[in-house]
This record gives structure tokens, C-alpha cells and sequence, in this order.
């Protein structure tokens, strides 16, 4: 038997920018433990709606993730407004929609210019980065931020698109998906990405289900588990699949995450296809009185949200379960077994927003 | 369109048969979380199913212990753990076990239920006996 060495991966890690440890016990080259350790960075928010009323709180939601910020505060505000038993209109349904959507778009290029920067392959992560910029020029030309977005609030949206605006999204990603595509491609079929991610860190299909896995991370494994299948906001008006892939590696979440852009672009086509007229908000009576755990499908995977009001303008307990927490676990199986020099691939596949995870 | 969502209040002695039931029919842990009421703690776990959302709750006082679900669900041990971390809740026989280390917080267990300070001049045995 080899001897049993302790590898530290991280808190600072060059393939993760993100405050997250693992005590890597190898056997050569060959992990046989990791221990994680996280809460370097915990911010505590859960605990800030004893401070900030449920309305003001909507911004505190956004700053949640750096990525999926947007994310928080649309799931935040859906959550909230089942308390207060009042609908969005129409109209700001769907514009909050085509904006989750574009959220999708954006953090599944921003993982393929991560993934390509942990394979050594630099020129594929300046391309995708440079398709990046033009959804993050939509989203800035529609929101106003580029991250931030600031654009839901509790009852609807606080900016509109005008109809020549979402059929211009149309246009411009439509010209965009082509050149997507050439870069998906290389990931899909070069033969030094293949060889970095076919057969690495594979989970089985029964594992990602026991194992409480989300996201991209199950569907890779071949369960077509997505919370949009719900229905909430607008998703009940337009026609998807879940994106899945069979082999559970590296190669597959890499697959589902590829597939999930181009079914991104379909949906904002669907969405501004039937986009309504109308208001975009509706004035907020009352204060939220009583509990809800609401769920929706961010990049990463399923989010709960549980909001419970007491009458007055202060939530007493908002909590937020995060597709990263949720698929933590899954990350230890998984590297479990594989070689040291797998570890950054494996853990970026994962895609862990620790932002999120130390909410 | 609101989803449909199943609350069964249980005690917490059946939490363990209850959540092995759960498992062995198939229902994915989706998460374990505490909420701080005026004098005591209620614990939500939820699970789904196809989509169903079915959440099992009971109500704990300070200084009671909880038992583990982490041998029936693995993945059960980070939510235990972060539970104990920030609330200071006990929770037994967890499969692994971070001893408080979880989370780095200032303020141990911030979101404990505040016992108030006894007044001056009262029974201290009393309090005690009140507070539990």
C-alpha cells in the first residue's frame, strides 16, 4: 500500500477564485478522501432581514451570487409575492424570464471560459469571453447592469423592454449563435479537451440522485431533473426539454451546459414571441403574513428559497439552499478515486459558486 | 402558477422512521433548515419527488438534541452541520461530524434563540428552571 499523503487545495487556488478547501488524501497520484472546509467568507445575509423590511431586502437577494444575482432577486421577489398572494402582471413575468434566460446564457460562457482556462487552453477562454460580452451588452443595454441587474422588485419588473428592443435580443442572438457554436464545438470535439474531460470524474445516475445532486450535475448523469418543468413565471408558455447527456463525466456536464445555451436562445425566442402588452407591476399592499419555499432552476441548478412573514415589515427567517451546497457532497464522491492532476477539472465542472455557498 | 406543497407536522421522535420511509419510496432530500420562534426552534425537511414538494416539520426547544438523518441521507451531514453552527443546535450521531468548524462565524450560533438576561434580585433556580 502506498502512503497516504494530505494534498491542501485551496482556499486560494488558481482554477477557482473562490475561498473553498479541501484536504486532499492521496494515495500517489490517486485522491482516496477530500474533507472540505468552507465558511471562510460567510456573510451571514439569512440574518439581515431582521435589518433590512422585505422590500429593501430585494437588493441585499441580488448581491447574493456575482453571477446568478439576478437569479436571487427574481426567485427572492416570486417567493415573496406567494406570501403576499399577488401576481406580476403578464408582461413582467415574461421580461423576467427573457432576462433568466440571458442570466443562463451568460453564466454557462462564463463556465466554458473557466473550463478552458483549467485545461491550459487560453485561446478558447479569450473566445469565449469575447461571446460573453455581447449577452452582457444585452443585458446592460436592457437592464442597465451588467451583473446587477436591479430590474425585478416585488410585484414586477422596474424597467420594460419596448417590442423593437426584444426583437433586436432576437436578432443579436441569433447572429451570436453561430459563433457560439464554433467555440462549442472545439469543446465538444478537440481532441485535448476531450482528453481532459471523457472519463473524469464520472458519477453514476443512481449517485446523482442519492446524492441530492442539482443542475447541470444530475442532468449529466441522465436524470432530466429541472425545476423550469414546474411551470413558475412564463416557462409554462413555451416548449423545453431538459438538456441531458448519459456519460455523468466531466464531458457530459460539459455537453449539458453546451446544450442548455442554444436551448437559452430558443427560449428567449418563445418568450419574446409571446411577450403581452401591459402593465409591469402592480402596487404591493400589506406586509407578508405567513411561509412559502420557493423553487427555481438558476445555472447551477434548483435554489430554494423559504420565506416566512410575520405581519410586519421584517421577514422573520428567509433562507436560501444553493445549487452548490446541494451538490457539495456530490463534488467529494467524485473526487474520490480520481488523479490529483484531474482535481481542478473535476471541481470546475462542477461549476461551485462559493459566493452563493457563503451566503 | 403556485405550486403545491405538502407540510406534514410530525414529532420528533418519528422523524428518523419517517425520513427512512421517504428514502426507501424515493424522494430526494432537497434541504433541512431551522427557523428561530420566540422560545423555541422549528425544523423543516424537505424532499421531492417528480417534482412533489413534501416538507416534514416539528418544533425544538434550546438544549434539546435532534437525531441525525446523515446515515439514511449522506448528503443530510452539511445541512446538520450548518444547522449547529448557527444555530447551536445539537444534532446526534451526524456522519461527520465538523465540531463547530463548519462556518467561521464572530458570533457563536447567531441565530440561537435569545434567553433574556435574568433580572436582578430574581430567583436564580427559578430562571433556570424556566428557561430550561
Amino acid at each position: 500500500m502506498a502512503k497516504k499523503n494530505i494534498i491542501p487545495f485551496g482556499p486560494q487556488h488558481p482554477v477557482l477564485p473562490e475561498a473553498i478547501h479541501f484536504d486532499l488524501v492521496t494515495e500517489d497520484e490517486t485522491v482516496v478522501d477530500a474533507i472540505p472546509v468552507i465558511g471562510f467568507v460567510h456573510r451571514g445575509l439569512e440574518k439581515l432581514v431582521e435589518k433590512k423590511d422585505f422590500i429593501e431586502y430585494t437588493y441585499v437577494a441580488e448581491r447574493i451570487c456575482g453571477i446568478c444575482g439576478y437569479m436571487h432577486g427574481f426567485g427572492y421577489c416570486q417567493t415573496v409575492e406567494q406570501v403576499l398572494d399577488i401576481e406580476a402582471p403578464e408582461r413582467a413575468v415574461y421580461l423576467r424570464t427573457i432576462w433568466a434566460e440571458l442570466s443562463r446564457i451568460n453564466s454557462h460562457l462564463l463556465w466554458l471560459g473557466f473550463a478552458a482556462d483549467a485545461m491550459g487552453f487560453e485561446s478558447l477562454f479569450m473566445h469565449a469571453f469575447r461571446l460573453r460580452e455581447s449577452v452582457l451588452d444585452i443585458i446592460e443595454a436592457t437592464a442597465g447592469g451588467r451583473m446587477i441587474f436591479g430590474c425585478v422588485k416585488i410585484g414586477g419588473v422596474r424597467r420594460d423592454i419596448e417590442g423593437s428592443v426584444l426583437r433586436g435580443i432576437v436578432t443579436k442572438l441569433h447572429d451570436l449563435e453561430p459563433r457560439i457554436r464554433e467555440i462549442t464545438n472545439v469543446f465538444l470535439e478537440d481532441y485535448s479537451t476531450r482528453h481532459r474531460m471523457e472519463g473524469v470524474g464520472v458519477i453514476s445516475k443512481e449517485d446523482a440522485y442519492n446524492m441530492g445532486m442539482v443542475g447541470p450535475m444530475i442532468r449529466a448523469s441522465g436524470i432530466p431533473s429541472d425545476t423550469r418543468q414546474i411551470g413558475y413565471a412564463a416557462y409554462k408558455h413555451v416548449q423545453f426539454e431538459p438538456a441531458t447527456a448519459e456519460t455523468g463525466d466531466c464531458y457530459g456536464r460539459c455537453v449539458v451546459r453546451v446544450k442548455e445555451i442554444f436551448e437559452s436562445i430558443d427560449l428567449v425566442r418563445q418568450l419574446v414571441e409571446k411577450t403581452p402588452d401591459g402593465p409591469i407591476e402592480v402596487k404591493v399592499k400589506g406586509t407578508p403574513n405567513g411561509e412559502f419555499f420557493g423553487r427555481i432552476e438558476q445555472p447551477r441548478g434548483e435554489v430554494i428559497y423559504y420565506v416566512k412573514g410575520n405581519g410586519t415589515k421584517f421577514l422573520e427567517r428567509f433562507r436560501v439552499r444553493v445549487p452548490t451546497f446541494a451538490n457539495l457532497p456530490g463534488m467529494i464522491r467524485v473526487l474520490k478515486g480520481s488523479q490529483i492532476a484531474d482535481v481542478p477539472v473535476i471541481i470546475l465542472t462542477i461549476d461551485p459558486c462559493i459566493s452563493c455557498t457563503e451566503r | 402558477m403556485i405550486e403545491e406543497q405538502e407540510m406534514v407536522g410530525i414529532e420528533k421522535r418519528d422523524l428518523v422512521e419517517m425520513v427512512a420511509s421517504l428514502r426507501s419510496s424515493g424522494y430526494r432530500l432537497v434541504q433541512i433548515c431551522s427557523t428561530t420562534l420566540a422560545d423555541r426552534y422549528e425544523m423543516n425537511y424537505s424532499f421531492d419527488k417528480d417534482l412533489k414538494f413534501r416538507n416534514l416539520r416539528f418544533t425544538v426547544m434550546p438544549g434539546e438534541t435532534i437525531p441525525s438523518i446523515s446515515l439514511i441521507y449522506g448528503t443530510a451531514f452539511l445541512y446538520e452541520n450548518e444547522i449547529h453552527d448557527l444555530f447551536g443546535i445539537t444534532i446526534e450521531h451526524m456522519t461527520a461530524d465538523f465540531h463547530g468548524t463548519l462556518y467561521k462565524t464572530r458570533i457563536p450560533a447567531p441565530f440561537a434563540v435569545q434567553v433574556p438576561e435574568p433580572q436582578e434580585g430574581a430567583g436564580g433556580t427559578d430562571t433556570e428552571e424556566h428557561h430550561g
